[in-house]
């Protein structure tokens, strides 16, 4: 009888308005090696809207459980980094290119998700929300046209004195290491990923610890994009936990300090000088600004070679 | 329960000739095959993953990868093999970790017969052993004499254990008398013609991958055991299923009731496929919950292996050092 009741309030409501019918949670999860796993250690933590909003007072209100990934999650990503980086820097800078494009196109048709989920996470309204997503799609074009570029600026011909070609050809430096900042949860963001992938570097994303939906929901995006997996490996939780194993990891090649604060920076920088990891240091910067190429020519390694100019 | 004697001892011939009568003659060769219970396919997979579940952490995960180390046969298999890379994979197997000398050095290395003398030389006084695969590896299929030949021929450059394929044709068309004379005469191949009287051990892969069943891998265990097999050996790490963990606990139970039914002690060689230290420390859980400590020992458990070692190692300097490490940091081989 009681089950027959139910049934029908389930039928009224339906038919009559249905906004009420029982929504659909999503089950957020960390993106590694072109998966989407949940995080190994089988923890979460809650995401609320930003506190800092007008209204907030302080407490935002509930939107997801994300992920709270362990160090074996992080040392999963680098092995799963680590596999993908031969295919991705072998890969024409013209393929590359046209991926990053891909991504572009991917986020303009999930504008709406993404606006709604940046506005959340950073507490703007509907159209500043919209502007932050423009200017990550654009972001993504931009630095998609720097893929066959970058040779030409960190790249030369050097005169020697002997009858050589001497040449410098910048290399991608190997597996990245990204703290994405705190403060930009997607323009932020999608500005460490572009510069460090483009040039073919594969990468472990923290994602915000604060907002990392935006980085979650990105990794949906990245996986229909024709990425391979393991270029882009997205992890959420506490910043601190997973930055200390991937500074001190062997086989991270630099790492991208963006996300840390200065006393969480000066102790990873001393454990990535352990095996010599490029470091890029954390500065304050206008992610709506024209980025420049700092970021594009920080992962790089120059390679030279000499070439007998013969007769 | 009879006491124990190592399969490659002289007692254990006697107590194999106390088996003579299942071995006679074919048909009772394969009434005693079938006559073996079934294998419940179902709770031997469960019982392999539940195995597989146990947490191996700090100290004892520290013995087990040094443990797992010395197990290893570091093997090279390759058409491509030449005397160097044998010779960069003994240096290998006496120092696996250059930059921590107290890694212990691996059981054995297993080569193809002819790098024997090269793995010899290269070994010399470092007490690890030498393999030599032998019998037409890894298919079989050469006629016995060639076979014979094979194994002698390695036995006289010097190898002290002897891989050998069974002929899975024949063990699949159900002549097995055909697998058990073929394994004793193997066997008598090994003995050492020095007239010392010694022998290489002899370890029969029975390439489980094409034996399709689980009561197949337990009867074909049992078949070299009673023909005289010092180790049982999954697979040749050449055809698509190598070893699993549900197969080598097949393996493993039956050198348990093996022993208790004639005392004679076999070893257990699981090979090809296993790549990762959570893959062996699993193996070595099996093991000690099947066998119990008597074969947790390089002498009764080997892992045929070669990108195994430097995960191994990798995790070993995790351990020693609190850093991740990475593939830069192990020899490329």
């Amino acid at each position: 009888m009681a089950a027959r009741a139910a049934c029908t309030a389930w039928r009224h409501t339906s038919m009559s308005d249905r906004n009420d019918r029982l929504s659909v949670l999503k089950t957020y999860k960390l993106f590694v090696g072109g998966k989407f796993p949940r995080s190994e250690s089988g923890r979460v933590y809650e995401v609320t809207t930003a506190t800092s909003a007008a209204g907030a007072a302080g407490k935002g209100t509930w939107l997801a459980n994300a992920p709270l990934a362990s160090r074996k999650d992080a040392r999963d990503a680098v092995v799963a980094a680590r596999k993908a980086f031969g295919g991705w820097s072998g890969a024409t800078a013209y393929n590359r290119g046209q991926i990053l494009y891909r991504v572009a196109e991917m986020l303009e048709g999930r504008r709406d998700q993404f606006a709604r989920e940046v506005g959340d996470a950073e507490g703007l309204g509907k159209s500043k929300a919209a502007a932050v997503v423009d200017a990550a799609i654009d972001r993504w074009v931009w630095y998609a046209g720097w893929s066959d570029k970058t040779a030409q600026i960190a790249g030369s011909a050097n005169p020697v004195a002997g009858p050589y070609f001497n040449l410098s050809a910048p290399e991608p430096t190997g597996v990245v290491a990204l703290l994405a900042p705190q403060d930009s949860s997607f323009l932020g963001l999608v500005s460490v990923i572009a510069p460090a992938i483009v040039t073919g570097n594969t990468t472990v994303v923290a994602a915000a610890e604060g907002a990392p939906l935006p980085a979650l929901s990105l990794a949906e995006v990245l996986a229909t994009s024709d990425l391979p997996g393991g270029v882009v490996n997205v992890l959420s939780g506490r910043t601190a936990e997973i930055a200390a194993p991937l500074a001190a990891h062997q086989d991270v090649n630099a790492i991208d300090l963006a996300g840390a604060d200065a006393e969480l920076a000066t102790e990873l920088e001393k454990a990535a000088a352990d095996n010599l990891k490029r470091v890029l240091r954390p500065q304050p910067v206008d992610w709506a600004a024209d980025p420049g190429t700092a970021r594009l020519l920080a992962f790089l390694e120059t390679k030279t070679v000499w070439h007998p100019m013969g007769v | 329960m009879p006491t124990t004697v190592p399969a490659y001892g002289k007692e254990a011939a006697e107590r194999l000739a106390s088996m003579a009568d299942v071995t006679a003659d074919d048909g009772a060769l394969r009434r005693f095959l079938h006559g073996l219970p079934g294998v419940d396919a179902v709770g031997l997979q469960a019982r392999a993953a539940t195995l597989g579940t146990r947490s191996i952490k700090t100290t004892a995960k520290a013995y087990a990868i040094d443990l797992a180390i010395s197990m290893i046969d570091l093997t090279t298999l390759e058409g491509a093999d030449t005397p160097g890379k044998v010779r960069a994979l003994c240096a290998k197997g006496i120092n696996p970790d250059p930059t921590d000398r107290t890694a212990p050095k691996v059981a054995a290395i297993c080569v193809y017969g002819d790098m024997v003398a090269t793995a010899k030389e290269a070994l010399t006084g470092s007490g690890i052993q030498v393999a030599a695969v032998a019998t037409a590896f890894p298919s079989g299929r050469a006629s016995l004499p060639v076979k014979l030949a094979d194994t002698r021929d390695a036995v006289a450059a010097g190898a002290d254990e002897i891989d050998m394929v069974i002929d899975r044709g024949a063990f699949l068309s159900g002549r097995y008398l055909d697998v058990f004379e073929e394994i004793r005469q193997v066997k008598e191949a090994c003995v050492r013609e020095d007239g010392s009287g010694t022998a290489a051990h002899l370890k029969v892969i029975f390439e489980t991958g094409e034996l399709q069943t689980y009561d197949n891998v337990r009867r074909a265990s049992w078949l070299a055991m009673l023909a005289g097999a010092d180790f049982i050996k999954t697979s040749t790490g050449k055809v698509a299923v190598n070893a699993t963990p549900p197969v080598t606990l097949v393996l493993l139970e039956a050198v348990r009731d093996f022993r208790a039914a004639t005392g004679v002690q076999v070893g257990v060689k699981p090979a090809g496929g296993i790549r990762t230290t959570k893959d062996a420390i699993k193996y070595l859980v099996m093991v000690n919950e099947t066998l119990g400590d008597e074969w947790l020992s390089p002498e009764w458990f080997r892992f045929g292996a070669s990108s195994l070692l430097n995960d191994l190692l990798m995790q070993r300097q995790k351990l020693s050092t609190g850093r991740y490490s990475g593939p830069d940091y192990v020899t490329v081989d």
